[in-house]
């Protein structure tokens, strides 16, 4: 199947140059606080990504029948049920991950990507757009959460995924993990490290 | 009483809700340009999770936990939608009782007070009230009665409003500084954000009663 531009422009543009994280700001909180490993980060960002596109979908849907004055709580419901089926699937198939995650599950009822996005598109947008839409700022944000806990787990606890990458030789000569890695005040430092780094890229760019 | 102080300062410092949880982040790091406007939201973000906390408090214990309604049956999973609904009411409702009994307070929180539904911070709060309310009466974080729930309400509140004012004032002295071009705005204000964390880490020791 081959895309027109501006579906493209959809689907790709939340990847980087227009990222939900590091440029629109959006979904801050869960960002941040499920990174500490990679394998929660790599959960929440699946599941980010099917609740906004599913959400989009729903949204776009039923956007003509919406009274303009109770779309917020019409919006937040939808997503609230699509947020609940997400946290009964994973207690029932990842226990162990879903305890990881414990409220920030539930809060991405609150998360600003999903209102963002089904105020300024998916109430304005057909079907299929809004669900490439959806699919595109989820990855957006599943790509922020992948980076940043990839560097926190790497040199917080010398593995990724839970398998030691760091050799034992180097422990042995005197390398210490950095401990620091696992409080959540490197993970807004290491936020702050990626928005410099993607600014000076893009900056290059233009 | 012991019980409910302990919590009470122990939500305001050690569980901080910003530096701890990263709840109400993108609010938190939108807003706070200068000290006067993040002032008026932390006042308003305190003024609801006042009032939609004890609420939520009471739904859980009554309503949706284990046996509550007909018994065998544990409602909890319908949580998520049942706070958010009573959160989205609570802050209509709010924002019509300032607007007609307090004109001038509604001035000035004016436009926040809409998006506080959609803060993170009130929602986190009442999913980690749901979480404590199954602890040891022991246990320090435990929320055993609705005036634990109250304290700690006003406690997170506290908490998010003092390390808003805080960041707003940094980032007022932050404007004559000589930062890097690619780093200013945003990017420094998150570094900003993590040293004050890490800051408040260490109040992540301390023990009261």
């Amino acid at each position: 199947m081959k895309l027109s531009d501006k579906t493209k422009e959809t689907l790709l543009g939340p990847l980087s140059a227009n990222n939900p994280v590091i440029v629109q700001i959006l979904g801050i909180c869960s960002a941040l606080a499920v990174t500490v490993q990679l394998k929660p980060a790599l959960v929440m960002g699946i599941a980010v990504t099917i609740i906004v596109a599913m959400s989009n979908v729903v949204i776009a849907l039923i956007r003509n029948t919406i009274p303009m004055r109770i779309r917020i709580i019409v919006q937040l419901v939808v997503v609230a049920a699509l947020v609940t089926l997400v946290s009964e699937v994973l207690k029932a198939f990842a226990y162990d991950v879903a305890v990881q995650l414990s409220v920030y599950i539930g809060l991405i009822i609150t998360n600003c990507i999903l209102m963002g996005r089904l105020e300024a598109f998916a109430m304005s947008n057909n079907v299929w757009d809004s669900f490439l839409d959806g699919l595109g700022n989820g990855l957006g944000y599943a790509i922020i959460l992948v980076i940043v806990a990839f560097f926190r787990e790497l040199l917080g606890s010398g593995s990724l995924l839970g398998f030691q990458v760091i050799p034992q030789w180097c422990y042995e000569h005197g390398y210490v993990n950095n401990g620091m890695m696992m409080m959540p005040a490197m993970a807004l430092i290491l936020v702050g490290c990626i928005i410099w780094v993607h600014r000076s890229i893009n900056k290059e760019e233009k | 009483m012991e019980h409910a102080f302990s919590l009470f300062v122990r939500s305001i410092f050690a569980d901080n809700m910003i530096f701890a949880y990263f709840l109400g982040m993108c609010s938190y790091l939108a807003v706070s340009k200068d000290v006067k406007t993040s002032a008026g939201l932390g006042v308003a973000v305190t003024f609801v999770l006042l009032v939609t906390l004890p609420v939520n408090y009471l739904l859980q214990v009554y309503v949706l936990g284990p046996n509550c309604l007909v018994e065998g049956v544990d409602l909890s999973y319908l949580s998520f939608i049942i706070f958010i609904a009573v959160i989205a009411a609570i802050v209509q409702i709010v924002e019509m009782v300032v607007e007609k009994f307090a004109p001038s307070l509604y001035a000035s929180l004016g436009i926040f007070l809409p998006l506080i539904a959609v803060n993170c911070a009130i929602m986190g709060c009442s999913l980690f009230m749901q979480q404590r309310v199954g602890l040891e009466a022991t246990d320090p974080k435990a929320i055993l009665n609705i005036g634990d729930a109250f304290m700690y309400a006003l406690g997170s509140g506290i908490g998010w409003f003092l390390a808003i004012v805080c960041l707003a004032g940094i980032r007022e002295k932050m404007e004559y500084n000589d930062v890097p071009k690619p780093l200013q705005g945003l990017g420094i204000t998150f570094i900003t954000v993590g040293l004050m964390a890490m800051a408040f880490m260490c109040f992540s020791g301390i023990s009261i009663g």
